[in-house]
């Protein structure tokens, strides 16, 4: 490295040059999946198709968020994917209250006498609980007939159960593998605690018919998956660009020093709690508006979404795209996630060994484990670090 | 006492004497056969009235011929026919069409006639009740106990005053200790509720005081039942349980409602009976005056009606001050459906002892059921805890070792159908196999890892995935049976309350015995003094001679073989699934998490910590086992604020940083 008194500070964009090729090419699929959808017809991109790559984006700005909070900062968090669910919840609500109220209010159009608000809402309640043998709207509620109120609990929930359970972790100095199993205990617990009927939250039935939009019902559905496309990609692209020059500063350095060693930050004077709350808390709250984009095209959440597996995931694919780098993370989630639903779609041929036929669907997660172990084996830089060879030739 | 009781003992051997002689010498002319003897009253049998019936029975009784009670029963139930050519009875099957007759003696089918051809002799309301009560004493003295204790179980089902004398008359004799007890407390249950004198009733209900048996229980209950009332002044005939305070005991509406449901008031106007009022009375868009778009109100809507009722077409409705003046004028309270006050205040007195007695015992079951736990909790995880405490590696594949293990168990029970055998070979087997996986995977992958104990997590995640994704290719998704031997199956039970499945004794004494080994391993032997030695400090062990890959591949061996043994152990009241070490692993986690790690000691309380805390969890809310999980995680992350290295933790430089 060069020594900053000799050298002058270049501009963030000129220091990182991977930062303008990231966002370089993110520009440049977005225009090309626009293209595909839209130019062509339907035939070159389904909707689905094009569904599937905004959850994708989605799903990497998450593991971009792991990566600063894991690769970057050391804390090998297993409780993000229950900040993207909260995200997921938050919005959810509003979009299956809003849906609700409009089928509602159009049902007691017909009535001989105007509906009262309590009437109106006691309907929506009836029709959104009935499932859970309840026909109250329950005081979690409370803001989910507004937008704005909603979007601020995207972000708010998940900041603020991770700044109470970040606070108390850190405070007691609980890290490495136990501060991992804790935050799974987290994740579990919110779980476990939104399978029940009575939470309020529709128990193991999830909220459903997200991918209808309250306000755009006329607009067809490609357009819609569109539209959530390019929001996923404006979403990741800034994501990307908030973290990059957050990691790439004095602040970045400060926490991949924490991730190094701990004890020394602290014996430098810095207060290494704050640092890594605040890492814990931005990330959960990046995480959850990741999920607040990625559920209206997934269609549906429910508490399954939540499980602790999940969570084990996202750090497995911030694993095999390669730790400590941002786009890695990305190349992670993109590939394993893609791979994973071709794998298990039905897309994969048969492999026929004569004796046996592998049939993918049954085989790919017996591959992913194994495939797992590989790369933290003999690539603990990930698919990233492929990247080194190429440009750091010996 | 002591001479009446010596009095009916003389009473009941003599009617006892005389009762065989005459059996013996009927059974003499008889030969055996039930039809001669049934032949001989055959006129009574087959038009019975009330009045005559009684000593016909008492006589068919005394021969005391096996078949007797059976041909009574089925005489009362109207199976009995006759046959108008010989007069002979049969017991008869319907077939389709026809009647199939049955000889009393033999039980072979004698023919098959025609509805008309026999006719069948239906004792009428009384005479069935005579039998009955006939047929109680006699069976409750039969010579087979299984017979006597039939009759018990149908005075249990339907009681009455009747049985209280034969019962009463049939403990003296009662040879079976264990028979004999239960007529006692069915003398007991009969006498609280039917007995003649208010003293033996009160008696016998103090006697039951502290009995927990469900019978007992009922009873009580019943004496204590009561019945919910309202009027205008307190009644004095009736025997009044407590009066209830409006506003503490019971809120206004639903005192309302029970004005409303007794007719002592109208019902209240709801909200959708307004509208559907308003409804009725659209006059050319608008309603008692206001346009009908103004009526999404309540307050308009009030107004609406208002004007209508002064208009006289709708009638006045309940104003909620009307409600309140309702509920005022009237006195709510309990009454007892047992009109004596004493009876019902012994009973309620038997019944708070009962409940203490009730909490004592529950909790003691209580406290079975969490040692149950908390030893598979221990089982599960003290493999875990011991890798951990070594190595400071977790073992994300730890529930796979536990799964890995009970399909060994399913396995064996395919080729050995012994299940006693097949526990005995799986037992050794699954340590075997899951030990040669642990130490498989040690040295291929984990061995790699000991400088990135983060990374080592997400590998054995990586195999554990696999893992489960290739037990679910090999036995299917479906559950597979991992049958316990006989002697396993049953419960080991106290009384009503108070009992535990075999089985979780069993892996309760496994729990011990695992506990026991692992301290002698630990603390007696050569490889226990070189794996503390390895846990303490590794370096400082290595230039002691201590081989510290050796010590970890053996430590991980045994951490992994225990798993596999907890495996079968799991899988006997569990299901085999793939996904069951899944489903113990993140317990396993808070076990070790909470107990400290690298001690057995602290496994112990870890995993004792947890299985108590979510049986008593789960005593609060029984019916919601996903809240006592919630509750119980939330607990173990405010336990780590506190004792953030677990009950146990590691002191000096092992403790790490």
């Amino acid at each position: 490295m060069t020594r900053p008194d000799i050298t002058p500070r270049k501009g963030f964009l000129a220091e990182n040059p991977s930062v303008s090729w990231f966002l370089g090419c993110l520009g440049l699929f977005t225009l090309g999946v626009t293209v595909l959808s839209q130019g062509f017809g339907p035939a070159l991109l389904s909707t689905s198709m094009v569904k599937i790559l905004g959850m994708t984006l989605c799903l990497c700005l998450i593991a971009v968020a792991m990566d600063v909070v894991w690769g970057y900062c050391g804390i090998l968090s297993l409780g993000h994917f229950a900040f993207f669910g909260i995200g997921g919840y938050a919005i959810g609500m509003w979009l299956m209250y809003a849906r609700t109220e409009g089928i509602v209010v159009e049902s007691l159009a017909n009535a001989p006498i105007p509906p009262t608000q309590a009437e109106t809402r006691d309907a929506i309640a009836t029709q959104i609980f009935g499932v859970v043998g309840s026909n109250e709207l329950p005081a979690l509620w409370a803001f989910a007939h507004s937008l704005p109120l909603q979007l601020v609990m995207v972000a708010l929930v998940p900041g603020l159960l991770a700044l109470v359970f970040g606070w108390l972790a850190f405070r007691s100095r609980v890290t490495g593998v136990y501060l991992s199993i804790l935050t799974q205990a987290m994740t579990l617990a919110l779980s476990l605690y939104l399978f029940q009927n009575d939470t309020g939250l529709r128990g193991n039935n999830g909220l459903s018919g997200l991918q209808n939009i309250p306000g755009l019902l006329h607009l067809p559905q490609s357009t819609i998956a569109l539209w959530f496309f390019w929001a996923s990609a404006l979403a990741l692209g800034l994501g990307y660009l908030l973290f990059a020059w957050l990691v790439s500063g004095k602040f970045g350095s400060v926490i991949r020093a924490i991730r190094d060693n701990e004890a020394r930050v602290r014996f430098l004077g810095y207060h290494v709690e704050s640092y890594k709350l605040l890492v814990f808390t931005l990330t959960a709250i990046v995480s959850g508006l990741a999920g607040a984009l990625y559920y209206p095209q997934a269609g549906i959440i429910n508490p399954a979404e939540i499980a602790p597996i999940a969570s084990i995931y996202l750090a497995v694919w911030v694993a095999i795209g390669g730790r400590g780098r941002l786009y890695g993370a990305v190349i992670g989630a993109a590939v394993v996630s893609l791979a994973s639903s071709w794998f298990t779609g039905g897309g994969a041929p048969d492999v026929n060994l004569g004796f046996y036929t592998i049939n993918w669907t049954d085989w790919w997660l017996v591959l992913l484990g194994l495939g797992f172990v590989a790369v933290t084996l003999f690539f603990p830089r990930g698919i990233s670090g492929l990247f080194d060879m190429l440009v750091r030739k010996p | 006492m002591r001479f009446t009781a010596l009095f009916a003992r003389a009473l009941l051997i003599l009617v006892t004497f005389i009762g065989l002689s005459l059996a013996r010498a009927e059974m003499a002319t008889a030969q055996d056969s039930l039809q001669p003897i049934l032949q001989g009253h055959a006129a009574d049998l087959a038009k019975p009235s009330r009045q005559t019936i009684g000593p016909v029975i008492a006589e068919l009784l005394a021969t005391d011929h096996p078949g007797i009670a059976d041909f009574l029963r089925k005489w009362e139930a109207r199976e009995v026919y006759q046959r108008p050519t010989d007069g002979l009875f049969f017991y008869a099957e319907e077939t389709t069409d026809a009647l199939r007759l049955i000889d009393i003696d033999s039980g072979e089918t004698v023919a098959e006639v025609g509805s008309r051809d026999v006719d069948q002799i239906r004792p009428n309301a009384g005479v069935r009740r005579e039998v009955a009560a006939a047929l109680v004493p006699y069976e409750l003295n039969a010579p087979d106990p299984a017979r006597r204790l039939a009759a018990l179980t149908a005075i249990a089902r339907s009681s009455d005053a009747s049985q209280i004398a034969p019962l009463a008359q049939s403990i003296e004799t009662e040879p079976d200790a264990d028979l004999r007890t239960r007529k006692e407390r069915m003398l007991a249950l009969l006498t609280a509720q039917f007995g003649e004198t208010k003293a033996a009733r009160l008696d016998a209900i103090s006697a039951l005081s502290g009995d927990i048996s469900i019978e007992a229980r009922s009873v009580l209950n019943q004496l204590a039942a009561r019945r919910d009332g309202v009027a205008q002044t307190l009644p004095e005939d009736i025997n009044i349980a407590r009066v209830l305070e409006l506003g503490t005991d019971i809120t206004e509406a639903a005192a309302y409602d029970r004005l409303v449901a007794e007719n002592l008031a109208p019902p209240p106007q709801t909200a959708k009976d307004l509208r559907d009022v308003l409804a009725q009375h659209i006059v050319g868009g608008t309603v008692g005056g206001v346009p009908l778009h103004l009526l999404n109100t309540t307050e308009v809507r009030a107004r609406a009606y208002e004007a209508l009722e002064a208009a006289g077409t709708v009638p006045p409705r309940a104003a909620p001050d009307e409600v309140a003046n309702a509920v005022a004028a009237h006195v709510f309270y309990q009454e007892y459906l047992q009109p004596d006050p004493d009876i019902t205040q012994a009973a309620e007195a038997a019944l708070d002892t009962t409940r203490i007695a009730l909490g004592l015992y529950q909790t003691a079951d209580l406290v079975l059921d969490g040692l149950s736990l908390a030893s598979i909790f221990f089982l599960a995880a003290i493999g875990l805890a011991i890798t951990f405490g070594v190595m400071g590696v977790i073992n994300m594949a730890h529930g796979e070792f536990i799964m890995m293990g009970a399909y060994t168990g399913y396995v064996v029970q395919l080729f050995i159908p012994d299940y006693t055998l097949s526990l005995l070979i799986a037992l050794p087997l699954a340590f075997a196999v899951t030990f040669g996986a642990g130490v498989a995977m040690e040295r291929l992958v984990i061995r790699h890892l000991y400088t990135r104990p983060l990374e080592t997590l997400l590998a054995t995640f990586g195999i554990s995935i696999a893992l489960q994704q290739l037990a679910k290719n090999i036995f299917g998704t479906q559950a597979r049976p991992l049958t316990a031997p006989d002697w396993l199956g049953g419960a080991i039970t106290l009384n009503d309350i108070v009992g535990i499945s075999t089985i979780r004794v069993a892996i309760f004494v496994l729990a011990l015995i695992f506990l026991a080994l692992l301290l002698y391993i630990l603390k007696r032997t050569r490889l226990g003094l070189e794996v503390r030695a390895v846990t303490q400090n590794p370096g400082m062990a290595a230039s002691m001679g201590i081989n510290p890959d050796r010590i970890n591949m053996l430590t991980f061996g045994l951490g992994s073989g225990i798993a596999g043994i907890a495996g079968v152990a799991i899988g006997l009241y569990a299901q085999v699934t793939s996904e069951m070490g899944a489903n113990y692993i993140v317990q396993s986690f808070m076990t070790v998490v909470v107990g400290g790690v690298g001690n057995v000691w602290g496994t112990l309380a870890g995993a004792s910590l947890i299985g108590f805390l979510q049986k008593g969890i789960e005593w609060f809310n029984p019916s919601n086992t996903l809240a006592a999980q919630t509750y119980m995680v939330l607990f173990v992350i405010l336990f780590i604020q506190f004792r953030p290295k677990g009950i146990v933790a590691l002191k000096g430089r092992a403790a790490g940083d």
